[in-house]
């Protein structure tokens, strides 16, 4: 027996299962990254001295620009498969791929310039809370590139057999990866202007 | 092979839709299974055996406390020289009984059973949903669970052993404690994911899948606690997850988080630079630990309301408040967590605060539990298994929450914080609380699940045993504890002056212990003899009046759970209605006046 609103929204929610979905798992996102953004006020505002001006700004801001400039992409990736044009689609989706891993190996330089320093996690809470804010968010964005991988390559093949579901997936995705983005938003002047 | 494969072509003909999924495997049928009731039954058998292995760890634990500096006997050998020489349980193997022990039940035994079991099979029956919104993700979320569970398991084996901080791992301990820790954190992060995948799920479950006519106001009680329960492991448990991945950053990468300043440990000063703050783990922790009490809680009120309700043969007294008390209860479940820390040093005003908080969230508690006391009244109870399970949580629970008043008010918790009052509290909520209604639910959906009935005597026995017991387990505590004797001692207590007086009731709790797991014997016994030998189960076996005993065959069909879906035309409890003919009339049964 098939289960109910995979595709179409149900009406009093306005929403298939899948967005609904999302929506919840990114309410249970925001708990973790609001418990670790408080963390780091409460690091902060505990101690004597706050180290500033230790990290990359200009790199920082480039990859600010990197990500926003890959929501966009995500977007219009969604929007060309609701316009049915496939092959849009995957050059969209292609372009918000490449940006993600643009991204990583920027972020992969930083930290190993962080490494040859002597910048390490346990040098001082500071540097602590700055991998594990940017080393989680990072994780955030693999899983990202794992799955518009899969929707870029194997997982296309639903276009052909059921395409609303298939736009319905890349939504989800694209919520999903929209939310990486803002983290990084909030993350870029936490750690690297105040 | 090729005449099986002519039967089932012909079976298929027949009843298409029924058998179209026949063709799985074994493991795709057993074990690595998308259906809700499969999955249902997986996450029941697993935390079933956990509370199982909790159970023992505590009556190691029981012994050492009564006879302490005795060999273990039986078992005593058993647990290895670096554990309990000749038997004699060392202290550091008692802390890692200890905080498995609390780790194990709540996390590895309780939850799953209470929402991964009972809430996977029986809620989307009770919507009248074909399965959950996202089957798949139910599969992951029970081999996540399971994953978590051997990683803790498997901590008993590392050198150093497992866990010792406390079920709570405070730091700065937790943050030296040995390799069992990281184990524990890993092991976590496995169970809190686990959670993750489940609560999605169940809520867009409930939200999207149930069936036409069911409205949020004819949703079974059960129903509504599930719904609850879900919205604060969704929300609660990811700052824990924050916590465990700090902790794990402190433990492994050299951080200090939660490590303070010029600590010195078996004086040697720590190399980490210190700056952190070891109260920041307790609000951390706090604030998943405290809507976790209620996620213990308010499914096993779920399964209580529905006992009670079919069992008086009476609509549940106060439905409406009963739902809108459960739903005041999870939002205010986030806001009472820092009564747990009164004692270190947050402050009057914030103590203040959260004394109020916690003396509010006493409220719905009330209503619940009074509406489901008046729901006995005038009422021709029939006292099988699981209504005498359901009866019985009801004083348990009342007992467990009326001692927390004096713990949520500031000026006494000065005196009982820390002590086995507290350890007698919320033993009562949770053991005879919700571990009864557990027990209660087993009796009560057992003939949906396997189409057997149980047996009666034997489930009685396991009943009155199972009570006496508890009480004679529990109550001492209290008692224990406003003498003053500290929960965490090795030695029960006795080299304190102050605790000679109540010692023997070591030996009182530690018996009770003992014979309470012979008459858990009987429910074993019960449950494996019921499989071959328990008489057929009607369809509707309780003559109830929610869906998953109307409309759905018993045991329901796989894939699908019933021949059709059914539709809803009245609330959940419509039981003794003057004017029909029998005396229930269940939600999908369409009567004239």
């Amino acid at each position: 027996m098939d289960i109910p609103y995979t595709i179409q929204p149900r009406q009093e929610t306005g929403l298939f299962n899948a967005k609904m979905g999302i929506w919840l798992f990114l309410a249970s996102e925001v708990m973790l990254f609001g418990a670790l953004f408080t963390t780091y006020i409460l690091l902060r505002v505990g101690s004597p001295e706050w180290p500033r001006g230790e990290l990359d700004i200009p790199l920082a801001t480039a990859n600010t620009a990197i990500l926003i400039t890959s929501s966009i992409t995500m977007v219009m990736a969604w929007a060309s498969l609701m316009m049915k044009k496939f092959g849009r689609f995957r050059l969209y989706l292609g372009a918000t791929i490449l940006l993600g891993v643009a991204f990583l190996v920027l972020k992969g330089f930083e930290y190993a310039h962080h490494f040859q320093t002597g910048e390490i996690p346990s040098k001082n809470t500071f540097f602590g809370i700055y991998f594990t804010l940017t080393g989680l968010h990072g994780l955030h964005v693999i899983g990202g590139l794992i799955v518009n991988s899969y929707f870029w390559s194997f997982g296309s093949k639903m276009w052909k057999t059921q395409p609303d579901r298939f736009t319905n997936r890349i939504e989800v995705a694209g919520l999903y990866w929209h939310f990486v983005d803002l983290v990084w938003i909030f993350l870029f002047p936490v750690l690297y202007l105040l | 092979m090729s005449n099986s494969g002519n039967t089932h072509v012909v079976s298929a003909e027949l009843h298409p839709p029924l058998h179209a999924h026949e063709e799985h495997s074994f493991w795709r049928k057993y074990i690595f299974s998308t259906d809700h009731k499969v999955i249902g039954i997986q996450y029941g058998l697993t935390s079933l055996i956990f509370l199982f292995f909790g159970f023992t760890l505590m009556m190691i634990m029981r012994w050492q406390l009564a006879y302490p500096g005795q060999a273990v006997p039986i078992i005593g050998r058993l647990l290895g020289d670096d554990r309990a020489p000749d038997g004699v349980i060392l202290p550091e193997f008692y802390n890692q009984l200890g905080a498995m022990h609390g780790t194990i039940m709540v996390f590895l035994g309780v939850v799953p059973l209470a929402v991964g079991a009972f809430g996977n099979y029986v809620m989307p029956l009770q919507i009248g949903a074909p399965d959950m919104a996202f089957p798949k993700l139910n599969m992951t979320s029970y081999w996540v669970y399971f994953t978590g569970g051997v990683v803790m398991l498997a901590s008993f084996f590392v050198p150093g052993g497992a866990a010792n901080s406390g079920w709570t791992s405070y730091p700065p301990l937790s943050d030296i404690a040995t390799m069992g820790q990281t184990m524990w954190l890993i092991g976590m992060v496995f169970l809190i994911t686990s959670s993750l995948l489940g609560s999605v799920n169940f809520i867009v479950t409930i939200l999207q899948l149930r069936t036409k006519g069911l409205s949020f106001m004819r949703l079974p009680f059960f129903v509504w606690a599930q719904f609850v329960t879900s919205f604060l492991l969704l929300l609660a448990f990811p700052p824990l997850e924050a916590a465990g991945v700090l902790q794990l950053m402190d433990r492994v990468a050299g951080t200090s988080f939660f490590l303070p300043s010029g600590l010195v440990v078996s004086g040697q000063p720590l190399p980490n630079t210190g700056g952190g703050s070891p109260l920041l783990w307790q609000h951390l922790f706090w604030f998943l630990a405290h809507p976790e009490v209620y996620v213990l809680i308010l499914p096993a009120l779920g399964i209580v309301a529905e006992v009670i309700a079919n069992n008086t043969r009476k609509p549940l007294w106060g439905y409406k408040s009963l739902v809108y008390a459960a739903v005041f209860l999870g939002f205010m479940s986030f806001i009472v967590w820092a009564h747990h820390m009164f004692l270190t040093g947050m402050g009057t005003a914030i103590s203040a605060f959260f004394q109020t908080t916690t003396m509010i969230i006493s409220i719905p508690s009330v209503i619940i539990l009074s509406a489901l006391f008046i729901s006995l009244y005038g009422a021709s109870i029939r006292f099988n298994t699981p209504m005498l399970f359901a009866l019985a949580f009801l004083p348990m629970f009342g007992i467990g929450g009326l001692t927390g008043l004096p713990l949520g008010l500031a000026t006494s918790d000065i005196a009982l914080h820390d002590t086995y009052y507290v350890i007698g509290h919320f033993h009562y909520v949770v053991a005879p609380g919700t571990i009864f209604g557990l027990f209660a639910g087993i009796y009560y959906w057992y003939p949906k699940v396997t189409g057997k009935t149980m047996n009666e005597t034997l489930g009685k026995i396991h009943f009155w045993g199972s009570f006496v017991c508890m009480n004679f387990i529990f109550f001492p505590m209290l008692i224990q504890g406003l003498a003053g004797v500290s929960r965490r001692l090795y030695d029960g207590g006795q080299q304190y002056a102050h605790a000679q007086g109540v010692l023997h009731l070591n030996v009182v709790m530690s018996v009770a212990a003992w014979v309470m797991a012979l008459f858990q014997l009987f429910f074993i016994v019960n449950f494996f003899l019921s499989l071959k030998t328990g008489k057929k189960a009607e369809t509707n076996h309780w003559h109830a009046t929610t869906l998953e005993w109307s409309a759905a065959p018993t045991p329901p069909v796989p894939h699908g759970n019933f021949v059709t879906i059914p539709e809803v035309y009245r609330g959940p409890y419509e039981y003794s209605v003057p004017g029909h003919a029998k005396d229930f009339t269940p939600q999908n049964e369409l009567v004239k006046a």
